[in-house]
């Protein structure tokens, strides 16, 4: 039925999963990712899942780590009840809300969890996100300790009226601090920056460019400013009291960002994000945590809020720590809605997810019409015409600055 | 005051001297409807427990609109008593008529079966023009007249005064013009006393062959077409075999009678008689308004004089917004042109707005009650194009091409464009003649002369095109009024003016469906508020959009829409893929709603917009 939503079924309280999940599971790679709802304040830009108070309708963020291991050990019997062979992770991401805001205890113990349960890849990667204000050395020497292989700083601006715009409470001045403590503790080191917020011009962003890559950082991701509905920076937007986000400019920025980074020894490898080159060629830097959603592998997302997905059944949980708790307590599963995809939703994600990664998509894989859209993608200069000649879509630099509308083209004539 | 009539006259054997048929005539929202409701209540046809106000608008956009659409005639008994107390019973036919310009032709229609009309005036606002027009056709008829003021329970009723107003104008005696309140119910016996006395009886041959005049023909699901007649001559009977003289069809009387006001089976209609007739027949073009309907045993030779068919003054173009409504579209024109014979239509293609038709209506409302119509009784959606009235153009070869449509407009070099003109007549309170004056002038219109109609309002005549009536004229006559002055206006003929088609173009191509004939004068400002409606309206693409307004060959007017730069959503949206996916399912849905003028995309809100001209509406409230 065109334009139906796919289905979205409310989730089983047991958790348990069709069998068609183990189809093939062995030729997936298995990811953990884990949610850490808590931040100190929330930034005016932010709609994640995160909360601020350290007691939420009785749910305490001391306990939080506890509650997160007993659904690690739940995921273990739905997968092992599913008929899925226990795989070991190939990597793992604590993302937020502010993981780091725990004691590092509680991340080294989830850690050590999901080692119990499901055991690592020789070469795993392990990554937090961190808030610079909110890790030392000692810290970041923990997790590598506990098995960290990287960290994710959010510094997202060098300049001090734009930090103050998107209210960030760190000093950009503690950034080299972090980076080098992290470096020198034997972390990978990432560095998160937003451009196109109100009132930063591109000399504004050019500075945060040059002062990100000064630092070194093994990767660097660059997101354009979202204005998400419901936060409280679109409610300034909408007042009146900040100048809208503009398009133009944040294109300007995304060039200068893209020819900086190049010229500094960065490829890109998806929209917003780009890897240092290594001598070794055959060392990569890209976050293989992220290019296994894109690339459609299997993870379980634990926490308030997490999304999961395992052989084309997606599922999330619910949002709130305290319903997160209560679930928990009570020995059902946290998940709140779940959709089984078709094939034809699956032929989308497949399109829309890879399109955006270098290399990410072959056109062996589209379907007749979406191989007839690409001579028009060449044409209009969205797609590199050498590669897809070889068989696989690279988007141009301004496919980049286009991909949704690629993607819609591409997909113009599949079925919803 | 004369009591219920104790008897009623039985139709089919009713002696055409008890007879009276009258109309009700006024201007629009004057209260013929909630009159006509006093007579149902009065004469018993409709007891107070059935009531409802303007019970015989029917349709639901009648009563939505509080506005009647159709005419509509009902038989009601009145008894008069003489002086020495012996009651004679009467049969009134009573017919109910629009007031708004643009169904003018069914009161002409009207008239044609009456000998009487009440004139009837709003006590609060005096004579308007549409007073003036059904008066002037009432008048043509030979129809006596009965001048009526109602509303007289509303506090602001100027009795007095409108009664002067009136008697200046028909030549009456001020105390004959009578005063009731369809609201209340005071006078309405005594009005229908006085119709039954003064309107004359309907005179005919019993004994000739049967001649009835179709005044309206209207479908109904149920029951097919069901003729309204008004006897002339003879008798028809029910089962009999009758004649259409036009076409010379014959057809059974399934059914026959009268409206009292619910359909009434009787014994057959007489001479002077109304009533309606059942056929069987499904289409109203084989019971054609106009025709004369004679026995077929032993028919006239002589048929009626016919109406002359209402002509579509406005043409617009209909398309459906989702293009597979395109077949449903024309099931429901087909339908409703059933009842309503004065819509015309044939298949048209626009570039930008896909498979529609193109349409001919009376006027706007006609125009906006069809589409009205379309949307609520066939759930479909639609777009229409900016109206248009008829040009004749000559070309240089002497040939004539008759334009109801912009893109028909001929290319190459033109001798000659005519346009259709109308005789309007403007009423006015007296404050505001120099603005009214300044809007007619800026629509080319020519003053006529003026008058004054009592001591306060002024009747403005002017010859005006027109499409510059149906341009949102009627809008800005109510706005620089403060809503007080009242237009009405008739076709009169066709005039040469300096005309020229001005073309919007998207990147080189025209969209028809912004194409307008205006002119030559008028035509850089059109070229204007388009391309920069259109800029505002239409998404930056992947690639610039120029947008021109071109007389021919020759650019006017430009603009341009730059190239849109970024359309990706940068943020790493974590683990929540679903609902990317259903973001790009939206907008794929939303890609099918968007038509392409060449490479260019244009949601169909933009095109719809751009018609309607939300743009400005929409910056004037900020
Ligand atoms: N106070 C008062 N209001 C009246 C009277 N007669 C009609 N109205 C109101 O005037 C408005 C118009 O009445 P209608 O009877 O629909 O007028 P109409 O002349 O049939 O209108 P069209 O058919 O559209 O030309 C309605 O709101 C009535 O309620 C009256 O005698 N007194
Ligand atoms: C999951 S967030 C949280 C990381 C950490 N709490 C922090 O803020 O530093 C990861 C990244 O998403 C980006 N981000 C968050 N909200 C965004 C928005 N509204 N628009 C664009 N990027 C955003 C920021 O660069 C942020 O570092
Ligand atoms: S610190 Fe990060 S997750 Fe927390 S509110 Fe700010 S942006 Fe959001
Ligand atoms: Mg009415």
């Amino acid at each position: 039925m065109p334009g139906a939503l796919p289905i979205a079924d409310p989730a089983p309280l047991d958790g348990a999963l069709p069998a068609s999940v183990a189809v093939d599971s062995a030729n997936r790679d298995w990811s953990v990712y884990i949610h850490v709802p808590f931040c100190r304040v929330r930034c005016g830009y932010c709609d994640f899942n995160t909360y601020t108070g350290e007691e939420l309708r009785g749910a305490k963020r001391s306990d939080y780590a506890t509650e997160a291991i007993a659904e690690i050990e739940q995921a273990s019997a739905v997968l092992t009840q599913a008929g899925v062979a226990p795989r070991k992770a190939s990597t793992v991401f604590f993302g937020g809300g502010t993981p780091t805001l725990l004691p590092v205890s509680d991340l080294t113990r989830m850690l050590a969890a999901a080692r119990d349960t499901w055991g690592f890849m020789p070469d795993v990667e392990v990554t937090t996100e961190a808030n610079p204000d909110s890790v030392d050395r000692d810290y970041l020497l923990a997790l590598k300790e506990a098995g960290f292989t990287r960290v994710s700083f959010g510094m997202q601006s060098a300049v001090p009226h734009v930090l103050a715009t998107l209210e960030r409470t760190h000093d950009p001045e503690r950034v080299p601090f972090v980076v080098e403590w992290a470096r020198d503790v034997g972390l990978d080191v990432s560095l998160d920056l937003i451009y196109g917020t109100p009132g930063e011009s591109l000399a504004d962003w050019e500075r945060s460019l040059d002062y990100a890559i000064a630092q070194n950082p093994d990767h660097i991701s660059a997101y354009a400013l979202i204005i998400e509905t419901g936060t409280k920076l679109a409610a300034q937007i909408k007042r009146g009291d900040v100048a809208p986000v503009n398009d133009d400019l944040q294109a300007d920025m995304y060039e200068l960002a893209d020819a900086k980074l190049a010229a500094a020894g960065y490829d890109w490898y998806e929209v917003s994000n780009w890897a240092k080159r290594d001598e070794n060629p055959e060392i990569s830097h890209a976050s293989r945590h992220n290019l296994g959603y894109w690339l459609g592998n299997d993870w379980w997302g634990v926490g308030p809020g997490a999304h999961s997905h395992v052989g084309g059944v997606r599922w999330w949980n619910v949002k709130h720590p305290a319903a997160y708790a209560d679930r928990i307590a009570a020995g059902h599963s946290p998940g709140a809605g779940r959709e089984t995809l078709a094939d034809s939703s699956k032929y989308l994600e497949h399109v829309l997810l890879r399109a955006r990664v270098r290399n990410g998509l072959t056109t062996a894989t589209l379907d007749a019409d979406g191989r007839t859209a690409v001579a028009g993608l060449i044409a209009d200069e969205l797609v590199d015409a050498r590669a897809a000649i070889g068989g696989t879509i690279n988007l141009t630099l301004k496919g980049r600055l286009l991909a949704d509308a690629v993607v819609r083209r591409l997909l113009a004539d599949a079925p919803v | 005051m004369s009591p219920r009539a104790s008897y009623t006259l039985e139709p089919a054997s009713t002696d055409p001297a008890f007879i009276r048929n009258f109309c009700i005539i006024a201007h629009i929202d004057h209260g013929k409807s909630t009159l006509a409701d006093r007579m149902l209540s009065v004469t018993g046809v409709v007891s107070d427990r059935d009531m409802r106000a303007q019970y015989l608008d029917r349709m639901d956009i009648e009563r939505e609109r509080g506005i009647t659409i159709k005419s509509q005639a009902v038989r009601m008994p009145w008894a008069l008593t003489d002086e020495n107390g012996k009651e004679q019973s009467y049969a009134l036919n009573m017919i109910d008529t629009p007031g708004h310009v643009d169904f003018t032709y069914e009161v002409s229609r009207s008239l044609a079966a009456c000998e009487g009309a009440i004139l009837l005036v709003d006590a609060a606002q005096g004579i308007e023009a549409q007073t003036l027009a059904n008066l002037y056709l009432a008048m043509e008829n030979d129809l006596t007249i009965i001048p009526v003021l109602n509303k007289i329970d509303l506090p602001a009723a100027d009795p007095d005064k409108y009664a002067e107003e009136i008697a200046g104008l028909i030549g009456c005696d001020p105390a004959s013009v009578l005063r009731v309140s369809g609201k209340t119910g005071v006078g309405v016996p005594e009005l229908l006393d006085e119709a039954t006395r003064l309107i004359p009886a309907p005179v005919g041959d019993a004994d000739a062959p049967a001649r009835a005049m179709i005044f309206d023909s209207v479908y109904d699901a149920y029951r097919g077409v069901i003729t309204y007649v008004r006897m002339i001559d003879g008798k028809l009977s029910p089962r009999e075999k009758v004649m259409m003289m036009s076409t010379k069809s014959a057809h059974e009387l399934l059914e026959i009678g009268v409206s009292a006001p619910e359909p009434t089976p009787t014994k057959g209609l007489g001479v002077g008689e109304v009533g309606y007739l059942i056929t069987g027949v499904k289409d109203v073009r084989l019971s054609k308004v106009g025709d004369t309907v004679t026995n077929f045993a032993k028919p006239s030779s002589v048929p009626l004089q016919g109406y002359s068919e209402p002509k579509p003054m406005v043409f617009s173009g209909l398309y459906p917004i989702d293009g597979s409504d395109y077949p449903v579209l024309r099931e429901a024109l087909d339908k409703l042109k059933l009842s309503d014979a004065a819509l015309v239509y044939e298949p048209e293609t626009s570039v930008a707005l896909g498979f529609g038709f193109r349409c001919g209506f009376l006027g706007l409302l006609h125009l906006e009650i069809v589409r009205e119509r379309l949307e609520r009784e066939f759930n479909l959606d639609m777009i229409a194009t900016a109206p248009s009235v008829i040009y004749e153009v000559m070309g240089d070869d002497k040939k004539f091409t008759t334009v109801t449509n912009p893109s028909e407009f001929p290319g190459g070099k033109i001798a000659s464009v005519s346009e259709p003109m109308v005789k309007a007549s403007i009423l006015t309170p007296k404050d505001f003649v120099g603005t009214v004056m300044e809007l007619c002038q800026s629509r080319r219109g020519t003053m006529q002369g003026m008058e004054y109609v009592g001591t306060d309002r002024v009747e403005l005549h002017y010859t005006m095109p027109l499409g510059e009536i149906v341009f949102d004229f009627f809008d800005h006559l109510k706005s620089r009024t403060q809503g007080y002055a009242s237009l009405d206006y008739e076709p009169s003929g066709d005039q040469e003016a300096d005309l020229v088609k001005v073309d919007i173009l998207l990147q080189g191509e025209a969209v028809d469906a912004f194409s307008a004939i205006v002119h030559r004068d008028k035509a850089y400002a059109y070229g204007v508020l388009m391309t920069e409606r259109l800029k505002n309206l239409i998404p930056r693409q992947q690639f610039e959009v120029p947008i021109q307004a071109a007389i021919g060959a020759r650019i006017i007017a430009r603009e341009s829409i730059r190239a849109m730069r970024k359309d990706v959503l940068a943020k790493c949206y974590g683990g929540d893929i679903s609902r990317k996916r259903k973001l790009l399912e939206k907008q794929k849905e939303g890609k099918k709603r968007m038509k392409m003028v060449g490479r260019v995309e244009v949601p169909q809100s933009a095109f719809i917009a751009a018609l309607s001209g939300e743009v400005e509406a929409g910056k004037e409230k900020k």
